[in-house]
């Protein structure tokens, strides 16, 4: 069969009864990561330890002793997260070469279950951006470019060249790790997610993104860019996966003191087939300016969904979410100043060969490792936090932070259940227009739907919802209440139900890369 | 109301990141501008929020017991330059 008929579900199934082995399934997904390597989704691809790791699942396999249901599942982690052993760039200069000394929590978590680590994926450097346009290992290529279902809809140009340079963006910053899901090389993925960056493309990329409550899954290891709103996020292609993986990763970790203590009891979701007894809030400030007609009647037509199958659908409001976008350019680039501060090549990473100072060596490393992007944010952040310029920017974007949080608070007071928004503003650009505008901006503008949340610590989830006029998936986004993930989810897998997304056809893409191509589907390896 | 050149100097020498060139300077008016917005919003008796889980009362300290350690092998590794146990930094 092939990989991109599979569910995780059918292939632990699969696993379990012998049908296909963990080193054959392995197999097949590095054969394909080699084969679409033109998406540059991975930076690195462990294949070695990859293989081991799944020749010993296939030794438990065959003793009839699995770890539990992701043994021998491949997964891919986003570059952010430390791997021991293996390569850990940010897709920085600033830490190209660095080998994690020691596992990210959540990655020792997977690999004690007996997933198979295929390799770490593309991002925007130090995560910040929301294409993964901007990481020094060039930009992600979002899978669907290449689909029939967007290719039908291309507008025909007379040059077969012309088409390479139609390709769009994954969105970001966790775009490798979305493309790998959705163009079939991994069953799951990790991704960050600190103002969109699991959400957005995971819209892009038609696959479900999970960003967890804060405090619910551990951050330690890896590499942080906000620690007051950073989490861990799961990428997948349907909501039971991400339940999945949300239950073997969610829990205290002492080694994360902002993890909290309540215990975790992994769920499994009920289909639910009653939803009269839900009330779906609709944010009227969601109807941000600049949202495509097309996702606004897509969203319109989600909350008829539920009206029209006895869920009780409100307009409700959000009044501080315009202030979001600036809230969190304050707080971010604060925090981004900070955390950046680590980088001055003494103990690891780049490290300049200037040596007149150790001053002027940092200074050198700095310049040298980080990309515009990043330093233009410690630039800021660091004017914020000016002795003068403290209470007026700093202090004061805590203070928007907590109004913004509280409309929350009052909305899910009022007995809103679960929020129902559009996750993004438009279908993918294509990348030549996408990289027109600068980072700064193109954030500002691309958060602006998922960002409050990460400012309010809550749970949030991407559904791919429908396919664009141009044939790119557009989702929608359900934001519930902390800690409520197992309902936030169940919410959403009747809604994943209801609207039956469609499976990407990949075309066969021969120019890209040397080896024979099956004349099928491309991920048929039969 | 633009940054001065002192505040510039300042910055540079705090972030030990310079501006580059006057790109750098436009975009760092550019983000102070776009920040100003925030006094637009009245703020009045609002604490500022430091974490979001402030109600749970995360932050614990734990018992001052070693649990860990003996790696310095491990994290010498990754550095360019060390002598003995000792990372090494230019003088001055």
């Amino acid at each position: 069969a092939a990989l991109k008929d599979w569910l995780r579900s059918q292939v632990s199934a699969a696993l379990k009864e012998g049908r296909v082995t963990p080193t054959e399934l392995c197999q097949r997904c590095l054969a394909l990561i080699k084969s679409t390597k033109f998406l540059n989704a991975y930076i690195t691809v462990t294949e070695e330890t990859a293989l081991k790791q799944a020749e010993e699942s296939e030794e438990r396999y065959k003793r009839g002793q699995p770890l539990g249901i992701l043994d021998g599942i491949p997964i891919a982690v986003k570059d952010n997260f430390s791997t021991a052993g293996i390569e850990t760039t940010c897709a920085s200069n600033m830490l190209k070469g660095y080998i994690s000394p020691y596992n990210a929590t959540v990655v020792q978590k997977l690999l004690d279950q007996g997933a198979v680590l295929l390799g770490k994926t593309n991002l925007d450097e130090f995560a910040m951006g929301s294409g993964s346009t901007d990481g020094v290992f060039g930009p992600v290529r979002n899978p669907w470019s290449y689909s029939k279902q967007y290719k039908e809809k291309s507008v025909p140009k007379s040059h077969s060249e012309d088409k390479e340079s139609n390709w769009v963006i994954t969105g970001g910053s966790s775009g490798g790790s979305a493309a790998a899901v959705s163009s079939f090389t991994c069953f799951a993925a990790l991704g960050s997610d600190t103002g969109g960056s699991t959400r957005n493309p995971a819209a892009h990329c038609g696959v479900v993104g999970l960003k967890p409550t804060y405090g619910l899954i551990s951050r330690h290891g890896l590499i942080p860019l906000v620690n007051s709103m950073d989490v861990p996020g799961i990428l997948t292609r349907c909501v039971d996966d991400a339940a999945v993986l949300l239950g073997s990763l969610a829990g205290h970790d002492p080694k994360d003191s902002t993890t909290i203590q309540d215990d975790f009891k992994p769920f499994e979701l009920p289909n639910l087939t009653d939803v009269s007894k839900l009330s779906i809030g609709i944010p009227k400030e969601y109807h941000a300016p600049g949202l495509s007609s097309e996702i606004l009647a897509l969203w319109s037509k989600a909350a008829d969904l539920f009206k029209n199958a006895g869920a009780k659908v409100v307009e409700v409001s959000l009044p501080h979410t315009r202030y979001s976008i600036v809230c969190y350019h304050v707080l971010c680039t604060a925090e981004v100043a900070s955390n950046m501060a680590r980088f001055d090549g003494l103990e690891y990473g780049h490290r300049s060969d200037v040596k007149d100072s150790t001053e002027s060596m940092y200074a050198a490393t700095r310049r040298e490792g980080f990309n515009d992007v990043v330093r233009g944010r410690i630039l800021s952040g660091n004017y914020f936090l000016l002795k003068e310029n403290y209470e007026k920017y700093f202090v004061k974007a805590q203070k928007v932070r907590r109004l913004i949080a509280n409309d929350f608070v009052k909305v899910f007071r009022s007995g809103v259940d679960i929020l129902l928004t559009p996750t993004t503003l438009s279908d993918a650009a294509p990348y030549t227009e996408f990289i027109q505008e600068d980072n700064r901006t193109r954030s500002a503008q691309d958060d602006i739907l998922t960002q409050a949340a990460n400012m309010a610590g809550l749970p949030a989830i991407n559904v791919p919802t429908a396919l664009s006029e141009r044939g790119l998936p557009v989702g929608l986004q359900f934001i519930g209440r902390s800690f409520q993930e197992k309902q936030l989810l169940t919410v959403a897998k009747w809604f994943e139900k209801q609207v039956q997304f469609p499976v990407i056809e990949l075309e066969e893409v021969k120019r890209h890369d040397n080896d024979v191509f099956q004349h099928q589907k491309s991920a048929s390896f039969s | 109301q633009k940054v001065s050149l002192e505040v510039l100097d300042h910055l540079e020498h705090l972030a030990l990141v310079d501006f580059r060139d006057l790109e750098g300077v436009e975009r760092l008016q550019k983000a102070i501008q776009f920040a100003d917005q925030l006094h637009e919003v009245n703020t009045d008796g609002v604490e500022p929020m430091d974490s979001v889980l402030e109600d749970r009362w995360c932050l614990y300290l734990r018992e001052d017991y070693v649990t860990e350690g003996n790696c310095t092998k491990e994290l010498l590794e990754n550095a360019r330059e060390t002598v003995e146990e000792y990372f090494v930094a230019p003088p001055g």
